[in-house]
C-alpha cells in the first residue's frame, strides 16, 4: 500500500454535467417544437388554469437499447420477514414515490417521455413564428414601463457588462498610436461598457370578439377546438398589446354576448343564422372598442351549417367587420365523422373574399388548431408595430 | 470543508490507512479529493470525472442532482478504478460521514486490485477518456456536434452488447462454440473405429460466412466491418466499447465489489476510536446503507451477507480468496444458501394483472431467479448472425431467447441506430408470444414478420 493522499481543488469551472444538462433542455425544446401541433391542443394545458409547470408528453427522447420487457420477466427484491408467493407488493400507479416501484422510470410500451415545462417557455415556443397581421397604428397612450434596453455604450459601468469586442478595439487603437501592434497591454481607459436604458413603451390595445355557434350541431369536439384557440390567441395578443380584452358571443339564429364559462360549456338548440352574431359585433364594436383606439380580432367558429338564404348577408357583414378590424378569421370545425364531406355552402362562399384580412380555415382534428393558429396570425408584410414585446 | 478542518480530515485518514494496512487490504494508493456535491453527482452520472460529454449523462446528472437536492438519494462515495485510485468526498459532510466513506474506499481500492475480472483494465483510463474526449471534440469542429451527436446517439444505444470475455485481439477460439460437436465426436477413441478405412472425403469447403460463428461484440463487429462508416465514426463506436470494456467488471462485480466495500468499512470501523456521539452517528449511517430494497436488491446488503455468511462458515482466508476469485453470478450461484434466502426474505415477484405478486420464495429458485437478472448484467444477449444478409450486406441479429422477451417498443426505436452505423438494412430475430419474429429496419421503417413457432425452452 502506497498511501493516500487529500486534495481539495477548486472545481467551480468544471460544469460538464450543466452543459449537458443544457444541451438535454435544447433537445426537449427541439422535441417540443416538432410535437406543437399535438401540445398545442393539449388538454392539461388548456385546463390548466393558473399553473406554471406543466407537463408535457415529448417523444423522442427515451435512451432507447435493446432491452427485456420488464412486464414480462420476474425481478428480485426483499421483505421484512415472512414473504409468502401470492404477496401484493404493489399496484400500478398506486402512490409509489419517485424511483421506488418496479421498473420505475422504465415503463415499457408508453412511447412518450413527460417532461416539465413552464408556460413561458411553451407559449415562447408556439408564438416563435406568429406574427401580428396587417396593423394600423392605433391612437396609443405613452406611458414609463419597466422594461429596458441595452442600446449605449460607456466608460464606466458594471464589469458584468464589458463590451468585449469594443475594449479589444479600443486597446488595439491605444496601442496601434503607441507603435505597438498588440492588443496588450490592456489599460483601464480601454474598458467600454455596455449600458441599458429605460424604455418608454406605448400603450396599445386589442379586443378580441370570439363568436361561436351554439347551436344544436355544434358538439363537444367543436367547442374544445373553439376553447383551444382562443386560449392561445388569447395569450399571444397579450404578449403584444398590454391590454387585451376579450367579449365572448354566442349565437344560433339570435346572438347574444355570454360569459366565458357559458361561452364554452352551453349548448343550446335551434337553427344557425350566422349574420346574426356579425351584427351584434359591429353594435359592439360601435359601443365599446373605437376602431382607433383598438386592433380588433373577430373569429367565428361554426360547423357551417348556416341558412344558405343568410349566406350573402354574412359576406355582407364581414365586409363591414374588416373595415374596423386588423384582421378576422372564419374557422370551420368538421367533426371527425364528417370528414369526408365537402365543406359547406358558407365556406364556399367565404372562399371567395378577397381581403388579405381575412381567413378562412378548416379544422378537422386536434392538430390542427396549431396551423389554423399560424394561418391566422401571420404577418402578411405589414409593418411591425412599435411595441413588440 | 469538513468540521475541524482538512488536518483533521486528514489525520483520520491517516489512522484509516494505517487500520487497512493491518486488515490486509492491499489496494492501490488512494487520492482522495474533496469536492462539492454538482461535481460528485457530474462524475456520478458520467463514471468519470474526463468522460466525453453527452446529453444522456446530463440527463443523468440532472436526475440525480435532484434526488439529491430532494433529499431522496444521496450518493455516499465515488470510487475510481485506477492507480492510483481516486475517491471523491462529498465537501460539508461530517467527519464520521467522511471516515465511513474513506473506510469504505479502501475496500474498493483492494477489491479493484485483487479480484481476477479486474486484472486486464486499464489503470490509465482516466487519461485514455480524457484523449478520446479530445478527440470527439476535435470531430465535433470539423464535422459539426449534431453529426457527432447522431453517432454517438446511435453506438450508445447499443454499448452494453460487447463481448468481456473474448480475447483480446484475434478471432475467438473455435472452443468457445464447446459442446457442439456432432455427438459421435464425443465418444472416446472415436477415431481408432474407423482405422484402416478410406479417409473420408474432406467436405466441400462451406461459403465464407460473416462472421464465422455468431458474434456478440456487436460494437466491434459494426466498427470493423459496416461498409460505410468513416475513420471518425469507427472511432467513436471504438471509444464507447473500449469504455464499455472497461466498466464491465464493475456492472458484473456490484454485489461482490460493494459486499466487501462494506465488509472493509465495518472491520475498520469496528477498530477506530469513536466517541459515543459518533458510533451513533456511525450505526446510523451504516443501516442506512444496508436498508431492504423491496423492489430492487440491494447489492451493498446482499452483498454483505453473503461475504459475512461466508466468513461464518469457512473462515476468513476463504473470504479473502473469494474476493478474488467470485463475480456476482458465481457469488450468489456458490454460496446464496437456504438460510440466508429465508434470513433475508429474498422473493420473486413478477406483473399479474395489474399488481406485482411474489411469484416465488423457494430458496433454489429464488437463487436461480437472481443468477438470471445478474446475467449478461442484466441485459438480453443478442448476437450477430449474419453480416451480409440476403447477400446484400444486410446485418442479421438474433437475441438469444432465454424465456423473457425484448420491449417491443423499445427495440423497435433502437434498430435505426443500428441501422445509423451499420448503413444498410437490419434485422433482428426474437420471439414474441411463442413465435420467431424478426424487426427489420431498411432505413425508413420496422416492419416484424413472424417466422414460425419458437422451439421450447427449459426455461419458461
Amino acid at each position: 500500500m502506497a498511501g493516500f493522499a487529500v486534495f481539495h481543488e477548486d472545481w467551480s469551472l468544471y460544469r460538464k454535467g450543466r452543459l449537458d444538462q443544457q444541451r438535454h433542455q435544447e433537445k426537449i425544446k427541439d422535441a417540443i417544437r416538432k410535437n406543437l401541433a399535438d401540445i398545442v391542443a393539449e388538454e392539461s394545458i388548456i385546463l390548466s388554469d393558473g399553473k406554471k409547470v406543466l407537463k408535457v408528453p415529448i417523444r423522442s427522447l427515451e435512451e432507447y437499447r435493446f432491452r427485456y420487457d420488464f412486464r414480462q420477466r420476474e425481478h428480485a427484491g426483499q421483505g421484512q420477514g415472512g414473504s409468502k408467493v401470492g404477496d401484493i407488493i404493489a399496484r400500478d400507479g398506486a402512490g409509489r414515490g419517485p424511483g421506488q416501484g418496479p421498473g420505475a422510470g422504465e415503463q415499457p410500451g408508453v412511447d412518450y417521455y413527460e417532461t416539465e415545462v413552464t408556460l413561458e417557455e411553451l407559449e415562447e415556443l408556439i408564438f416563435e413564428d406568429l406574427g401580428l397581421p396587417n396593423l394600423r397604428r392605433k391612437k396609443e397612450a405613452l406611458l414609463p414601463t419597466d422594461t429596458w434596453r441595452f442600446g449605449d455604450v460607456r466608460r464606466t459601468g458594471l464589469m458584468s457588462n464589458v463590451d468585449k469586442r469594443r475594449t479589444l478595439l479600443e486597446a488595439l487603437r491605444r496601442n496601434a498610436m503607441a507603435g505597438r501592434n498588440s492588443f496588450t497591454p490592456l489599460a483601464p481607459e480601454d474598458l467600454r461598457f455596455r449600458t441599458w436604458e429605460e424604455e418608454i413603451r406605448r400603450e396599445s390595445q386589442a379586443a378580441v370578439l370570439a363568436m361561436m355557434d351554439t347551436s344544436g350541431s355544434m358538439g363537444s369536439f367543436e367547442k374544445y377546438i373553439a376553447r383551444s384557440f382562443f386560449y392561445w390567441m388569447v395569450r399571444f395578443l397579450r404578449t403584444k398589446y398590454q391590454n387585451v380584452q376579450i367579449v365572448f358571443l354566442a349565437h344560433h339564429t339570435e346572438a347574444r354576448e355570454v360569459t366565458e364559462q357559458e361561452f364554452f360549456t352551453k349548448g343550446e338548440s335551434g337553427g344557425t343564422r350566422c349574420s346574426s352574431v356579425y351584427r351584434l359585433a359591429l353594435e359592439i364594436i360601435g359601443q365599446r372598442f373605437p376602431p382607433e383606439d383598438f386592433n380588433i380580432y373577430p373569429f367565428h367558429f361554426s360547423d357551417g351549417d348556416n341558412l344558405s338564404s343568410d349566406n350573402d348577408r354574412c359576406v355582407e357583414l364581414i365586409h363591414a367587420l374588416l373595415e374596423v378590424s386588423s384582421a378576422a378569421g372564419y374557422g370551420e370545425i368538421v367533426s371527425p365523422h364528417y370528414a369526408h364531406l365537402s365543406s359547406s355552402t358558407l365556406m364556399s362562399v367565404y372562399q371567395k373574399v378577397k381581403d388579405p384580412r381575412f381567413v378562412s380555415v378548416v379544422i378537422r382534428d386536434r392538430s390542427e388548431v396549431y396551423p389554423a393558429l399560424r394561418a391566422f396570425f401571420t404577418d402578411r408584410g405589414a409593418a411591425q408595430p412599435g411595441q413588440t414585446a | 470543508m469538513s468540521p475541524g478542518g482538512p488536518g483533521r480530515l486528514e489525520r483520520a485518514i491517516a489512522e484509516i490507512d494505517g487500520v487497512a494496512r493491518d486488515l490486509g487490504l492491499d489496494g492501490f494508493p488512494v487520492r482522495f479529493e474533496i469536492c462539492p456535491a454538482d461535481v460528485l453527482y457530474t462524475i456520478g452520472a458520467y463514471g468519470m470525472p474526463t468522460r466525453f460529454q453527452h446529453w444522456s449523462r446530463g440527463k443523468a446528472f440532472w436526475r440525480m442532482k435532484t434526488e439529491y437536492d430532494y433529499n431522496l438519494s444521496r450518493l455516499y462515495e465515488l470510487v475510481i478504478n485506477s492507480d492510483p485510485c481516486y475517491a471523491f468526498l462529498l465537501e460539508g459532510n461530517s467527519l464520521v460521514q467522511q471516515k465511513l466513506v474513506a473506510a469504505h474506499v479502501y475496500g474498493h481500492s483492494d477489491f479493484f486490485r485483487h479480484n481476477f475480472r479486474f486484472a486486464g483494465t486499464s489503470r490509465f483510463m482516466l487519461e485514455t477518456m480524457a484523449a478520446s474526449a479530445e478527440r470527439i471534440r476535435s470531430y465535433e469542429f470539423r464535422y459539426g456536434k449534431d453529426l457527432v451527436e447522431t453517432y454517438l446517439d446511435a453506438a450508445l444505444a447499443i454499448e452494453e452488447h460487447i463481448d468481456p470475455y473474448a480475447r483480446p485481439d484475434g478471432p475467438a477460439p473455435a472452443a468457445r462454440s464447446g459442446g457442439r460437436h456432432a455427438p459421435e465426436d464425443d465418444v472416446p477413441y472415436a477415431d481408432l473405429l474407423t482405422l484402416g478405412e478410406p479417409a473420408p472425403e474432406p467436405p466441400p469447403p462451406a461459403p465464407k460466412r460473416l462472421p464465422e460463428r455468431p458474434e456478440k461484440d456487436l460494437l466491434r463487429f459494426i466498427a470493423e466491418h459496416a461498409r460505410d462508416l468513416d475513420d471518425w465514426q469507427r472511432d467513436l463506436v471504438g471509444i464507447v466499447r473500449g469504455e464499455m470494456l472497461y466498466f464491465w467488471p464493475q456492472v458484473e462485480t456490484k454485489l461482490c465489489n460493494e459486499g466487501w466495500a462494506t465488509w472493509a468499512h465495518t472491520r475498520i470501523m469496528r477498530r477506530l476510536d469513536l466517541s459515543d456521539a459518533e458510533a451513533v452517528e456511525y450505526a446510523k449511517l451504516h443501516s442506512g446503507i444496508l436498508q431492504r430494497g423491496r423492489y430492487r436488491l440491494n447489492p451493498y446488503l446482499l452483498g454483505f451477507k453473503l461475504l459475512e455468511d461466508i466468513e461464518r462458515r469457512y473462515g476468513t482466508d476463504h473470504l479473502w480468496e473469494v474476493r478474488e476469485t467470485q463475480t456476482d453470478v458465481s457469488l450468489v450461484r456458490n454460496y446464496l444458501t437456504r438460510e440466508l434466502v429465508a434470513e433475508l426474505d429474498l422473493y420473486l415477484y413478477r406483473k399479474v394483472g395489474d399488481q406485482w405478486q411474489v411469484s416465488a420464495t423457494a430458496w433454489e429458485q429464488v437463487r436461480d431467479g437472481i443468477v438470471r437478472s445478474l446475467t449478461n448484467g442484466g441485459h438480453p444477449v443478442i448476437v450477430v448472425e449474419d453480416g451480409d444478409y440476403n447477400r446484400a450486406g444486410e446485418l442479421y441479429l438474433r437475441h438469444c431467447f432465454d424465456g423473457w422477451e425484448l420491449d417491443a417498443t423499445y427495440t423497435e426505436r433502437t434498430l435505426p441506430s443500428v441501422y445509423r452505423l451499420w448503413g444498410r438494412p437490419v434485422h433482428l430475430e426474437t420471439v414474441v408470444g411463442d413465435k420467431v419474429t424478426v424487426f427489420s429496419h431498411d432505413g425508413e421503417r420496422v416492419t416484424r414478420k413472424v417466422r414460425g413457432p419458437a422451439q421450447r425452452r427449459v426455461r419458461a
